[in-house]
This record gives C-alpha cells, sequence and structure tokens, in this order.
C-alpha cells in the first residue's frame, strides 16, 4: 500500500478495533466491531461520531473581509455568497467551463474571513483551482486540524456537555466556541440526514474530544461503510459517483443550490463556470436527471446498473450511481440518471443485475426524512 | 468437516453433503443482505457459481464446491439473509448437494488445514 495518510484519530481507529481500508489516500475505518448496519441504525437513533478529518478545510481571506472573497469566489461557484449571513454555512459547487461539477462544498461566513470543507479526493485540485482563480485572495489550507461530525438525535445533547451553546444553534449555524478542548470550530450540519454537528479542532486535540464524545453511552463511532448508507438514505450526493465533472447542476437536481440571485433575471445572474449551459438548463430543463431508485426485491442495485426501459431489449436509458441497502428503510435503494420523462415517481425500469432484468421504480428522495433542526 | 478455500464448509449427512460458508468469510463480508440460492434439481459443476451474496459491502458469489445435484436450499435465508452472519457454520447452511464424485471431498481441507490456510 502506497504511503497512506493518516488523521489524528488512527490510533483510536485501530484501539476501537475498525477495520481500516484505503479511502481517498488516507487509512479509515470502513466499520467498527458493531458493524455497519448496526451502525447505522445507532446513528439514527442515538448518535454517531465520525472522523472526516481527511476533508479538505480552507480559509480564504482577503482585505475586504468576506464579502471581498465572496464576491471572487461567486466566479467559480454558482452560490448566492454575498447573501449569507454571517456565521451561516451554505451547501454548493465549483463547476467547469462544460457545466460539470469539479466538487461539491461547503462555505461558511465567518465575518471576517471564509471557511470552506471540500472532498478529501479533490482537496489538491481544489486549493490549486482556488488560488488560481481567486485574485487578491489568500488561500491557506488548514492542515493542523482534524474534523469530526457528530450526527443522530442525541448529537445536541451530548455535545452541549463539551461546547455550551451549540444547542442554541440552527441547521447551517456556524460557531466558534472556547472548550476544554481548545477553539472548537462548530457548524450544525452533516452528511446522514439527521441533526448533527461538524467540529474542527487542532489537531493535537482531536483523540481526547472523541474520547469526551465516545464516554457518553448515547454514542457509538460509525465508519466509512455507515456513512455511506446513511447519505444515501438522506438522499445526498457522493462526489465521483452521483456527481462529477460530466453531470450537470441541473442534471444532478441540485438547482435548490443555486440561488435566485445567481439565476437568469437575477442581479448577479451567471458569472460562473459553465454558466451557459447550466443556466438553460435551468429554464429548458436538461435531458437527464438524479433521481432516487428502489428496486424491487432484496438485491441491492449498485454503481453501473444499467437502466432499460422495458424487461427484453433495447439499449439502457440510464444507469445507477450508487446503490447499497438502506438499513432504516429494510431494503436496497439506489440513485441513478433517466431521462426526464421517466422520472416521474412511480415509473418502472429494469435493472440489469448479473444478466438479470430486475424491475426497479423511482422513489422520492430522501427515502428517509430529513431531521434537520431548522 | 471440509473446508475449501473459498471458506464454504461442507459437512456430509447420510448420502448428501450441507454446504454454508465460515465464520472467517461471513465476518469478512460485512453484514448479509441478499441471498440468491440455487434451484432444487440443478445439476452443477465444482466452480460454477451458484449462490449470491450481497453483503452491505459488495457482491459475491459462492462457488460449486463438488459437482452433484442440489437437493435441497435453506429458503430461510431469502427472507432473512442476515443468519449468515448470526450462524453461519449452524442454521444458515446455504444449500444440500447430492455428490456426483464423492471423491471430491478428500481434495478438501480438514479443519486444521484451513485454520491454517486463514491464518
Amino acid at each position: 500500500m502506497a504511503d497512506l495518510e493518516i488523521t489524528p484519530l488512527n490510533a483510536l481507529h485501530r484501539e476501537l478495533g475498525a477495520r481500516m481500508v484505503p479511502f481517498a489516500g488516507y487509512d479509515m475505518p470502513v466499520q467498527y466491531p458493531m458493524g455497519v448496519m448496526k451502525e447505522h441504525l445507532h446513528c439514527r437513533a442515538r448518535a454517531g461520531l465520525f472522523d472526516v478529518s481527511h476533508m479538505g478545510q480552507v480559509i480564504l481571506r482577503a482585505p475586504g473581509g468576506h464579502a471581498e472573497v465572496a464576491r471572487a469566489m461567486e466566479a467559480l461557484v454558482p452560490v448566492d455568497l454575498l447573501g449569507l449571513g454571517v456565521m451561516r454555512q451554505r451547501y454548493g459547487f465549483f463547476t467547469n467551463e462544460a457545466g460539470g461539477i469539479l466538487d461539491d462544498l461547503m462555505l461558511a461566513n465567518r465575518g471576517d474571513h471564509m471557511f470552506v470543507v471540500v472532498n478529501a479526493a479533490c482537496k489538491a485540485d481544489d486549493i490549486a483551482h482556488m488560488r488560481a482563480g481567486l485574485s487578491g485572495v489568500e488561500v491557506e489550507a488548514i492542515t493542523d486540524r482534524a474534523l469530526l461530525a457528530l450526527q443522530g438525535p442525541d448529537a445536541e445533547a451530548v455535545l452541549e456537555t463539551v461546547a455550551p451553546g451549540v444547542a442554541a444553534m440552527r441547521f447551517m449555524d456556524v460557531g466558534i466556541i472556547d472548550t476544554d478542548f481548545g477553539d472548537l470550530w462548530i457548524s450544525r450540519s452533516g452528511y446522514t440526514g439527521e441533526d448533527g454537528y461538524e467540529i474542527s479542532m487542532t489537531e493535537d486535540q482531536a483523540e481526547p474530544l472523541a474520547r469526551a464524545l465516545l464516554e457518553h453511552e448515547a454514542v457509538e463511532p460509525i465508519g466509512l461503510g455507515a456513512r455511506d448508507s446513511l447519505r444515501l438514505e438522506a438522499g445526498l450526493c457522493l462526489y465521483g459517483h452521483d456527481i462529477d465533472t460530466t453531470t450537470s447542476p441541473v442534471e444532478a437536481s441540485l438547482n435548490w443550490a443555486i440561488q435566485k440571485v445567481r439565476r437568469a433575471g437575477g442581479d448577479r445572474a451567471g458569472g460562473f463556470p459553465g454558466a451557459a449551459r447550466i443556466l438553460e438548463e435551468m429554464q429548458t430543463g436538461a435531458e437527464r436527471t438524479r433521481v432516487g431508485l428502489r428496486p424491487e426485491g432484496r438485491a441491492p442495485m449498485r454503481e453501473g446498473t444499467p437502466l432499460f426501459a422495458a424487461a427484453e431489449g433495447g439499449d439502457p436509458v440510464g444507469h445507477v450511481t450508487s446503490g447499497a441497502f438502506g438499513p432504516t428503510i429494510e431494503g436496497p435503494m439506489s440513485m441513478g440518471y433517466v431521462p426526464c420523462d421517466m422520472a416521474a415517481e412511480g415509473v418502472e425500469m429494469f435493472g440489469e443485475v448479473r444478466g438479470k432484468r430486475l424491475p426497479v421504480r423511482v422513489a422520492k428522495l430522501p427515502f428517509t426524512p430529513a431531521n434537520f433542526k431548522r | 468437516m471440509k473446508f475449501t478455500e473459498e471458506h464454504e464448509w461442507l459437512r456430509a449427512e447420510d448420502d448428501v453433503v450441507v454446504v454454508g460458508i465460515t465464520e472467517h468469510a461471513s465476518e469478512q463480508l460485512g453484514d448479509v443482505v441478499f441471498v440468491e440460492l440455487p434451484e432444487v434439481g440443478t445439476q452443477v459443476t465444482k466452480d460454477d457459481e451458484i449462490v449470491v451474496i450481497e453483503s452491505v459491502k459488495a457482491a459475491s458469489d459462492i462457488l460449486a464446491p463438488i459437482d452433484g445435484e442440489i437437493v435441497e436450499v435453506n429458503e430461510v435465508l431469502t427472507d432473512e439473509p442476515g443468519k449468515v452472519n448470526d450462524d453461519p457454520m449452524g442454521e444458515a447452511w446455504f444449500f444440500k448437494i447430492k455428490p456426483s464424485e464423492p471423491g471430491q471431498m478428500d481434495d478438501l481441507m480438514d479443519e486444521a488445514a484451513y485454520k491454517k490456510y486463514i491464518g
């Protein structure tokens, strides 16, 4: 195995009995002794602790403060950043000239600067992209901090014991809170569909904080396996699978993330890479769209499964981009791209699994209702 | 009891052989969520892919460990695939096969050899 990077929690994962796998260049826990299924259900019922330190944390500064950074970033991201409130966070993505997606990310207005979190596999490219595309903005990769996510209905009560005040935060609020574990950069967000927080701390505090959270009987460590089934049940895209450079935000059903002010007719319409295609698709529609899919029976339809309109004959009309078994919905679930005229809830099509065409229906996303504290 | 390099166990029961997967295999697979069994009456040849197991992680095949005819399958696993994790060496057997070349059993590992194989 070529030189995997490790997070500050590597020793703790091993101590907890995790099975480690290479992921985005890091040695990461895929599951703990509890197993993927029980970890998933525990997170939905109580609270789960995730090590997401492999993700990229970046601070963007400019002499003109957040507003100047926001104005510059709007040239890379089709999101309303100038209108983002102080200590508020927003989901967005970098687009390319062809209107595809380079990465998805979280962007936070922290008063005098912007803080962004990007995917592990894309972080080097993202940082280079920002350095090249943001003139007058200092792009500082934060490499001495770890990142944890605490997700689930008990997350609020547990984190409140460590960082008093977090209970008052709303979904997508961000805060910097001084605690026994140093200053914690906290956002009320996550990628499981549950209420919860993402917490950045200096790397020397990562293990003490993780241990303090795990001391609560409500909290169990959760690996990448359950992280994937949780986000899929929540209908959330995984970069490199459900979205990539070949999918436009409109095809990916991410129109909601492009605020009115950046759309055709808005005060700051366009002005980001691929705007011509993306804005046109927003008005006239794309040819294909990302949908939820529920296979009949129990067999999961995994990434790459071709989708057909009929039980026999014909060419594929689309394909599955993520597929797994959903522990909460107790059945298989997938997401994939289909022609827009086949995207209505309940439309039946066929996924080819091991040479057999099995029936699958378009289903509403998310598969499980979101429990955000808005 | 005999074992294959594919982590199956085989137990002779009168003139048929009961086949399942080992504890080690079930741990490696993770939570099993789907099992597709062969049809009773199917004639199989050693190394035919005859069972599909999907775990939370991936799909895997179980190969026929010997030549013969499938005479019974464990239908319970279709509705309760999780039994493969709960009791892989007992209740969660996959199928019973009537060997056509009983001598093939002699080529398989015994328990001591299998334990050494999985290290």
